[in-house]
């Protein structure tokens, strides 16, 4: 009899040890007859437990919050499991973190083998695709039209719309693209899919290729990700193997072949036509739209390009049915949404919920606050190009119509906590910086008015003229929102503007005063 | 990863045995490039002027690619590459801190190479370690809550670790 042990393998479990806890759990198995099996499962985005192990027990499996390699030997109790371990548990998926999410796109993470397909399928995968293959490719996009599913890449545009284009533009060749150039910092949903459970976005490439006639399909993944590169790769080859890839999709007419090409180093990627000009082995230079790249995308051909989420999740669309899917959520927001509880918070991680959750019982409720101890003072919802929320708005519900509606938005759901050390003039200046330093540098407002809002933004922070710095500060942010070509110089206005509004202290009241 | 440089004709073998399997087509211009930076550190003028001639393009198109992206270098930087993530949810638990003492502790700004050419310190924007942060990538291998001492440690392994070929 073997006691199975389970030991994250992703890259926020393994950033903090948990290859080393393998290895020494492997050790102490060995040296002192214990039977172990360990498993590297993906990570169910607890970060804050990680490394978190987990056994197999008859009531199901028990967990061990941050353990550290040096102390592997006090989690057992001769064959099983020590509950008077101070790490101890109890059974994960009780626990209150896991038990009050509402987990769809992320409900395998964690739970199985990520490159096992045996484990994929008993775990319900392949359901979508099985479901696309007996219906027509109108029905497919008729399902994911009525879930209501919206790009969960940060615009929210709806993907049966997008779908339906590419499906009724007339090309010979077109393909799936998979935007994994996840930039924004504060969110890491795309990393977890694509390290805990690889054949969902697979599954979903496929679903969508069905969808509108493509046979191709490339993931673009930057290069910070090497993990769920490596994840991504091996995943593709053994689904080829098995014949879920390939010339025939599992036995039918149809031809899939999906290939991983990796960024390199450029944020502006993760914007569609700027990644599409990547793809085609050229600077990421923005494109103007129109023509949409629905219609005029990769080499000019029709091209489905979605977020990493939006095409997981369409499994899950096709396999529950579109009304189902549509049935969980808030107003037009609907299904649920993976956030991302990062930056200073005390239990950080992937919390998936139906949308609606207030930011308050998200980062209070889940989060349990500031890892600091000191009160939060901002927080910082959907990556740079995001607003910074003063705790007057932290009781709006997590949705794209509540955030719009106060000037802010959800974006790819990431969720950056500070506390009261927080300078937010410092903030307001490195939104500028950021944007200067990502540039595409097609668009002037962009190229230009990032690296002036630096200056003026530096000029307010040593209060050097700051009613005129203020004014013009105010009129570059219109030029940039009004006169960008993409989201970039677009939305880096979002964040300054909340900072003028909500902060405007740390950039007007006297130097050596308390701005709080 | 040796990167001392190579004679004129070995470079060239090696560029041939890196594009081999790679067809000519405009999308695999970045696989190959990519393929050039780890295996030689860079990518030189030289690399510059064969990817040109290999793909049909023009040498400022593919230096044009090659300078956007930040992966790319035309120089070779040090043995071992640290990178600091400086972007917001590790600046909301100390980078800016870290880096500092990253800075004071090695004696060279970021994005630059220490003096005995062993390590390159430069800063990153997000590693997707977000709530373990501040997040330090050295080589393939990110690590997380990286408080000064834990950096000076890592620091030390890598310089020690990856000694000259």
């Amino acid at each position: 009899m073997s006691l199975r042990v389970y030991v994250p393998n992703d890259t926020a479990a393994c950033s903090v040890g948990a290859d080393a806890v393998a290895h020494a759990i492997a050790m102490h198995g060995a040296m002192h007859g214990v039977h172990v099996t360990i498993v590297r499962n993906g990570s169910r985005g607890a970060a804050w437990m990680e490394p978190l192990v987990e056994m197999h027990t008859a009531d199901g499996r028990v967990g061990f919050a941050n353990v550290a390699a040096d102390d592997v030997a006090s989690l057992f109790a001769g064959e099983g499991p020590n509950a008077q371990h101070p790490g101890y548990i109890g059974l994960v998926a009780e626990h209150a973190w896991f038990a009050h999410q509402q987990r769809l796109t992320f409900k395998r993470a964690g739970l199985i083998d990520p490159l096992s397909l045996p484990e994929y399928e008993a775990a319900g995968g392949l359901m979508g695709l099985r479901r696309a293959l007996a219906i027509s490719p109108e029905a497919i996009v008729a399902e994911v039209t009525t879930s209501g599913l919206r790009g969960r890449g940060g615009a929210a545009f709806p993907a049966g719309i997008k779908w339906n284009t590419v499906r009724q533009a007339v090309s010979v060749t077109k393909y799936v693209v998979c935007n994994a150039d996840e930039g924004d910092s504060g969110t890491f949903a795309d990393r977890l899919l694509m390290e805990a459970d690889p054949y969902q976005l697979i599954e979903g490439m496929i679903i969508a290729g069905l969808a509108v006639g493509a046979t191709r399909g490339l993931i673009y993944v930057r290069s910070e990700y090497p993990r769920a590169i490596r994840t991504l790769r091996e995943a593709i080859v053994r689904a080829e193997q098995a014949g879920i890839l390939g010339a025939s999709v599992l036995g039918s007419a149809h031809r899939f072949d999906l290939v991983v090409r990796v960024g390199a180093g450029a944020y502006i990627c993760g914007e569609e036509t700027a990644l599409l000009e990547s793809l085609e082995g050229k600077r990421g230079m923005v494109r103007a739209k129109p023509p949409l790249p629905a219609l005029r995308g990769l080499f000019g051909q029709p091209t489905v390009i979605n977020n990493v989420l939006t095409l997981a999740a369409a499994t899950d669309v096709l396999a529950l049915g579109g009304a189902a899917y549509a049935a969980l959520g808030l107003d037009r927001s609907k299904g649920t949404m993976p956030f991302q509880l990062a930056g200073n918070v005390a239990r950080g991680g992937l919390v998936e919920a139906p949308f609606g959750l207030t930011l308050r019982e998200l980062v209070f409720g889940f989060g349990g606050g500031s890892r600091s101890g000191r009160p939060l003072r901002a927080i910082q919802v959907g990556g740079p190009l995001g607003a910074y929320l003063p705790e007057s708005q932290w009781d709006t519900p997590l949705a794209y119509e509540s955030f719009a509606a106060i000037g802010a938005m959800l974006g790819h759901g990431g969720v950056v906590c500070f506390d009261d050390t927080v300078d937010m003039a410092a903030q307001a200046e490195f939104a500028m910086a950021f944007c200067a330093h990502e540039s595409c540098g097609k668009c002037t407002p962009c190229r230009i008015g990032s690296t002036r809002g630096v200056e003026v933004i530096q000029r307010l922070r040593r209060r050097e003229e700051s009613r005129k710095q203020w004014t013009l500060l105010e009129e570059l942010c219109e030029t940039m929102e009004l006169g960008s070509l993409c989201a970039l110089g677009g939305l880096t206005p979002m964040p300054v503007r909340s900072v003028m509004t909500h902060f405007s202290a740390d950039l007007l009241a006297p130097v050596g005063g308390n701005p709080a | 990863m040796p990167h001392h440089s190579l004679e004129a004709h070995e470079e060239l073998a090696v560029l041939d045995e890196l594009l081999v399997d790679l067809a000519p087509d405009a999308e695999h211009l970045l696989p190959f490039l990519h393929r050039v930076q780890e295996r030689l550190g860079h990518v030189s003028p030289a690399a510059i002027r064969y990817a040109a001639h290999a793909f049909n393009l023009s040498r400022a198109e593919v230096f044009g690619v090659v300078t956007f992206y930040g992966d790319f270098r035309e120089a070779p930087a040090g043995d071992t590459v640290v990178q600091l993530c400086m972007a917001e949810a590790c600046q909301a638990v100390g980078c800016r801190e870290l880096a500092a003492h990253a800075e004071r502790s090695l004696g060279v700004p970021l994005g630059t190479t220490t003096g005995d050419g062993r390590l390159h310190l430069e800063a990153v924007y997000c590693l997707g370690n977000c709530a373990l942060g501040p997040s330090v990538r050295i080589a393939d291998d990110i690590h997380g809550r990286v408080t000064a001492a834990v950096f000076d440690r890592l620091v030390a392994m890598a310089a020690t670790t990856r000694s000259i070929p």
